[in-house]
């Protein structure tokens, strides 16, 4: 397990961080950034993250990208794109926060009550294991190993959506899943190569 | 011009999204436009997967566009707005990156696929608005819906990030659209506002609040139905309005239906082929005020 504690992890930790933003097409923009706060203002979570987009670009020129890492700050954005959209300088702010979403599941940090990276981890084992997502599966399997509260609150949703029909309980697996298998470990390697 | 389009329904066409396909489907062959569905398609992954694991996300949409070209160089429709901006974010991020492509085609290979970025990907409201257009949409309408209030609600990611074929910020074809069907589209700001996507799993008073500002807009300006063209939308805003109503004191009760359902009875198809007994709220309130 890859650990996020000493002065030189930090300094890991903005390396990669750099490369892999600087790789994204236009990702060097983030040199732009002039603090405006449009990002922040335009965010419908802001309100509930511990850092904004803004403040995350400030954290990480300070060299703090660690304090955002642990934050609840990348688990609320729902990549709805306004920031992208509107920011001045052309940063592509909602990428950042997916590399950031990223490098917080390699170094497993993250807030302890923040479940956004169980429910991702269910769904990404969907889509390789069926080649679709499941959503009951999805449902069932989050509610159960993370968050039982869920299943008293759902559970009146759950019945209506089944009797109308939108519930489907079984998965409906695709045919090529052995194609989905050799795609992603062709990139998983890239992805360790870098 | 061929309206003929390879189609992409998404995960949520087989559960919560149902309604959204089915309607989808029998509104297109009504207006002549071919949906023909890629056979064999996988889950683009939505956001979860392309924020988390990018390059493998990139692949896995790849799939479908590869499969999608080998039926021709049809244009690629979705319906789900998550659906449409993955895969049109890994076209236009292969289109631009050609280190990228290259990679992306050698998983293809090991799959015994290709892609070569030819194709273009578009949201259904983008074909029925600009291939077709408002004015043989009217010219179809069978029952005027004049005296219907329409909030119509666009959700992030059709026009977002790109804007491809309508504003980012204030889109408008889906107002031009309801307009062809003789509705009235109401004053509605927050129409590209987030309905929080996944949050209410995770994040509930975040994606409450969200919800709230959605469907006060939409009383307050007096709207009889609010009309979504993403199944996350749809979820969202239907589903929870008396979770909505229980955190805030609200008593919400507003019809949500999808484009491609009010479209459906504009053109005059039976309710039960566009699906409207799924729907959580009743939508009588909204048929009934239509002409018969």
């Amino acid at each position: 397990m890859v650990e996020l504690e000493t002065t030189q992890d930090v300094k890991d930790l903005h390396k990669i961080f750099v490369e892999d933003v600087y790789g994204i097409p236009g990702g060097d923009k983030i040199r732009q950034c002039q603090q405006c706060g449009t990002c922040s203002g335009s965010c419908p979570t802001s309100s509930f993250m511990e850092y904004g987009p803004r403040e995350v670009i400030a954290a990480f020129r300070a060299g703090e990208l660690d304090k955002v890492v642990r934050s609840n700050t990348i688990w609320l954005c729902t990549s709805c794109y306004s920031c992208t959209v509107r920011c001045p300088a052309g940063i592509k702010v909602t990428d950042i926060m997916y590399e950031l979403k990223r490098l917080a599941i390699k170094y497993k940090s993250w807030p302890k009550d923040c479940k956004n990276p169980a429910l991702s981890k269910i769904m990404i084992d969907n889509i390789e294991k069926y080649g679709r997502n499941y959503e009951v599966g999805l449902l069932a399997k989050f509610t159960m190993t993370q968050k039982p509260s869920l299943g008293v609150k759902f559970a009146g949703l759950g019945t209506r959506l089944f009797m109308s029909g939108r519930m489907p309980l079984r998965p409906n697996p695709i045919k090529g899943r052995d194609e989905i298998a050799k795609i992603v470990a062709v990139l998983e390697t890239k992805e360790v190569a870098g | 011009m061929s309206l003929r389009y390879s189609y992409f329904p998404g995960c949520s066409a087989e559960a919560t999204g149902k309604a959204y396909d089915i309607s989808a489907r029998v509104v297109c062959k009504k207006l002549g436009i071919d949906l023909v569905e890629i056979p064999d398609w996988n889950c683009c992954g939505a956001t979860s997967y392309i924020s988390i694991r990018e390059l493998e996300s990139f692949g896995v949409s790849a799939r479908n566009l590869a499969i999608a070209q080998e039926m021709g160089d049809m244009d690629v429709v979705a319906t789900c707005s998550a659906c449409y901006t993955i895969l049109a974010k890994t076209n236009r991020y292969l289109a631009e990156d050609d280190a990228l492509h290259e990679t992306i085609n050698e998983a293809l290979a090991a799959a015994g696929r290709s892609y070569d970025g030819s194709l273009t990907v578009r949201h259904l409201l983008d074909v029925i608005v600009n291939d077709l257009g408002c004015e043989a949409v009217s010219d179809k309408v069978a029952r005027r819906l004049t005296k219907l209030k329409v909030a119509p609600y666009y959700g992030c990611q059709a026009s977002r990030p790109k804007g491809t074929f309508d504003d980012p910020e204030f889109p408008v074809s889906l107002d031009r659209l309801l307009e062809a069907m003789g509705a009235e589209p109401v004053y509605y700001p927050v129409k590209t506002k987030c309905c929080g996507g996944m949050l209410m799993m995770t994040e509930e008073e975040a994606a409450l609040r969200l919800n709230l500002e959605l469907l006060q807009c939409a009383r307050d300006n007096g709207a009889d139905v609010i009309v979504t063209m993403c199944p996350l939308c749809e979820m969202n805003v239907e589903a929870y309005q008396s979770m909505v109503n229980k955190r805030f004191g609200t008593d919400f009760n507003i019809p949500v239906m999808y484009f491609t359902q009010l479209l459906g009875v504009a053109l005059g198809v039976e309710s039960k082929r566009l699906a409207l007994d799924k729907q959580i709220v009743p939508v009588d309130k909204v048929l009934a005020k239509v002409p018969a």
